[in-house]
């Protein structure tokens, strides 16, 4: 077991083309850390720098230490899980399992042993004989896991070990990957692009963009204090809502604007984040996690005002233990990448003209329907500040 | 602003019904009922008729000479009735001791043989080496490669007989295999590159991760997974030269001449010597269809089913 220390990665394609850029990470011994961020971030590319399947064009890594740059994979005793688990299909089970072992020379009882072992840790017994086209995804799946674990590698890399599973059985492998490298103790690196996965594996999660480092921070804390917009709208499910907004400051008393909705900044969010101070009267983004946002007539009774909004549900989604509300505002969106291609995506369906779409998540006890008038009680003590110009939060 | 997704709900309903097997209509079963056999008919009819010039083969070379010069081969079944057919394996016996068609036959497997695993060795070790290794030339190579797939043998009969001649290996039988072998060589490096660079470059690079070495992955993963291409081309490679006529006529002297020379040396100007010509034929056919069926149980579809997803 070992740390792996990414120091200053950069990763230049023989086309010029820039995949990662100047990437400094440190995975201490024994520590779950997740890569996360949208396809082409540039997690995949790093994660195989560090397997050794990728030359490394800039900066070093070091594995327990030992810079690795010119150290071929075989050699630097790291263990990788593919998204396509890459299984060898003309070898059973065992022989899947024990083909590592058997290529640096193992003693023959010690394979069958150590097979055998890990094949009762992941239920995998019963198909031991049999070839990987027999066997069901998530026996296949473990299968790549047991291949890994086998080797007792000083660092497990995973590259979205978990995205071929249908969704349910991709939540029950979640929480085995996890036992399982808690009881294992070793070091773990995990590219996915899936933020839950992100936020309940990772000790630390790190979130990349464009093959930059946006974040790197345990989950809770990417959560409530994201360090930009992107980092904000990508951790969470659904994303943030965000609205470009007008800062009014008076004395101790502020308050956001946007298209005739007025929300106060309490002063204790003042307090928390002095640079806000600087914002006044000028134009900064602002972010409402759908979480904190509820039915007004569930809420309670509105104390001091200025926390609510006034719109016309649009759509109500029923998930059971909660209730999404989308609900037209008349403010301007904050344009960043991330949406614009997002839109594209899905073809701009429903944000056609001016204005924002916002997204409530409310207790399942609504009476909310579909274009019924509604008053949306906002926790404004959580609300997100973000400058426009750099994306950044506006913490300091 | 009203929406233009509409509640979820509704998305729902525009679901088409699940599936039910549709009824065929009369016509079409009727067709399937009929089509099935009508094929299975056409199919033997086809291999009779294919194998009737095999056949004949056969019987002839168990005719005794003067009937065969007497009539054809197919009067056997006529003369079951009127007396007792003539069938002997005597004219085997007088083909084995033969020493000229003996010693060809041995030539034939002496040259097959080697020519036949030097291409599919030395083939499949460079086109791993073109699929999987990156080196500076390598699609140069490559391009080398199919250029030679072009190059006739005709073309190159007389310089390599200059060649062989030069380092004093024509006539024999290493001169053959190197013929064989370097005239092999393009098609089998180009057939192997191309399946060993369908093999999913994630499975190469688990083994990597597991510790193989190039030569190790090649031998445990890419052979093994390449087996039905291996086996076709060491097929079709075995086949080719056993049957080469050309090339043993050009370079094998009298002592190193495969069967074809050997046979063709039995064809007389005013007829032919049957009865060790058909024999040998025979004999000659019989061993690639010996080799075919040994191999074709390689022929398996699907190897890589169950790797991925």
């Amino acid at each position: 077991m070992a740390g792996i220390e990414i120091d200053r990665v950069g990763k230049v394609y023989a086309d010029g083309t820039r995949a990662v850029s100047d990437l400094t990470i440190d995975v201490m011994d024994g520590e779950f850390l997740v890569l996360v961020g949208p396809s082409g971030c540039g997690k995949t590319t790093a994660l195989r720098m560090v397997a050794g399947l990728e030359e490394i064009s800039e900066g070093e890594v070091r594995i327990g230490g030992e810079v690795v740059n010119e150290v071929p994979a075989r050699d630097r005793d790291v263990a990788m899980v593919f998204q396509s688990y890459a299984l060898y299909p003309h070898l059973t089970v065992f022989d899947n399992i024990a083909f590592g072992l058997s290529l640096r020379k193992v003693p023959k009882a010690t394979i069958e042993r150590s097979v055998r072992e890990v094949a009762e840790v992941l239920e995998l017994t019963e198909q031991l004989h049999r070839k990987p086209r027999n066997l069901s995804g998530g026996q296949r799946q473990r299968v790549a896991m047991g291949r890994a674990i086998v080797r007792q590698p000083r660092a497990f890399l995973m590259d979205e070990p978990l995205s071929n599973l249908d969704a349910k059985l991709r939540v029950q492998m979640r929480a085995q990957i996890a036992r399982i490298q808690r009881d294992l103790g070793v070091t773990t690196v995990y590219v996915t692009h899936d933020q839950t996965e992100a936020m309940t594996l990772g000790d630390r999660v790190a979130v990349m963009r464009g093959g930059v480092l946006q974040q790197i921070a345990s989950p809770q804390e990417l959560y409530d204090r994201p360090k930009n917009m992107l980092v904000a709208g990508f951790i969470g499910s659904p994303a943030m809502n965000m609205v470009t907004a007008e800062l009014a400051l008076d004395g101790d008393d502020a308050s956001v604007t946007f298209g005739g909705h007025r929300l106060t900044v309490p002063a204790s969010v003042l307090h928390k984040r002095p640079a806000l101070r600087g914002y006044a009267g000028r134009a900064l983004a602002v972010g409402i996690r759908p979480e904190d946002m509820e039915d007004a007539e569930i809420a309670g009774p509105v104390a001091a005002g200025g926390d609510t909004l006034s719109s016309v549900a649009d759509l109500v989604e029923a998930m059971g233990a909660d209730v999404m509300v989308h609900f037209p505002v008349d403010a301007e969106a904050v344009r960043t990448e991330d949406r614009e291609s997002l839109e594209r995506d899905s073809g701009g369906a429903g944000r056609t003209g001016p204005g924002t779409v916002l997204v409530g998540r409310f207790s399942p006890r609504t009476r909310i329907f579909e274009g019924q008038p509604t008053t949306v009680r906002v926790d404004v003590e959580n609300l997100h500040f973000f400058d426009l110009g750099t994306g950044s939060s506006i913490w300091h | 602003m009203t929406s233009l997704i509409g509640a979820p709900a509704a998305v729902g309903a525009h679901r088409p019904v699940a599936a039910v097997p549709r009824r065929r209509s009369i016509a079409s079963r009727v067709v399937e009922r009929i089509a099935g056999p009508a094929v299975r008919v056409l199919l033997v009819v086809i291999a009779v008729f294919w194998l009737m010039p095999v056949f004949g083969l056969l019987v002839a070379s168990l005719r005794p000479e003067s009937a065969n010069s007497g009539s054809g081969w197919w009067t056997v079944f006529t003369e079951v009735f009127t007396r007792p057919a003539e069938l002997t394996l005597a004219n085997y016996g007088e083909l084995l001791s033969d020493r000229t068609m003996r010693g060809s036959l041995w030539n034939t497997v002496l040259i097959a043989v080697p020519s036949t695993v030097l291409v599919v060795v030395i083939g499949s070790l460079a086109a791993y080496a073109l699929a999987w290794m990156s080196f500076p030339g390598r699609d140069w190579v490559m391009t080398g490669v199919v250029a030679l797939l072009v190059v006739p043998v005709q073309v190159a009969l007389v310089p390599v007989a200059q060649l062989l001649g030069a380092t004093g290996l024509y006539g024999s039988i290493a001169g053959v295999v190197l013929f064989h072998v370097a005239f092999g060589l393009p098609f089998a490096v180009f057939l192997l590159r191309n399946f060993f660079a369908g093999i999913p470059r994630d499975l190469l690079e688990a083994a990597r991760m597991d510790g193989g070495k190039e030569l190790m992955i090649f031998w445990r993963l890419v052979l093994p997974i390449a087996l039905p291409a291996v086996a076709s081309l060491a097929i079709f490679q075995f086949l080719w030269v056993w049957n080469d006529l050309l090339v043993g006529l050009v370079f094998a002297d009298e002592g190193s001449a495969p069967i074809t020379v050997a046979l063709r040396g039995q064809l007389r100007q005013f007829g032919a010597n049957v009865d060790v010509l058909a024999s040998g034929a025979f004999v000659s056919m019989f061993v690639p269809l010996v080799v075919f069926f040994s191999f074709q149980r390689h022929f398996v579809q699907g190897v890589l089913a169950g790797s991925g997803k």
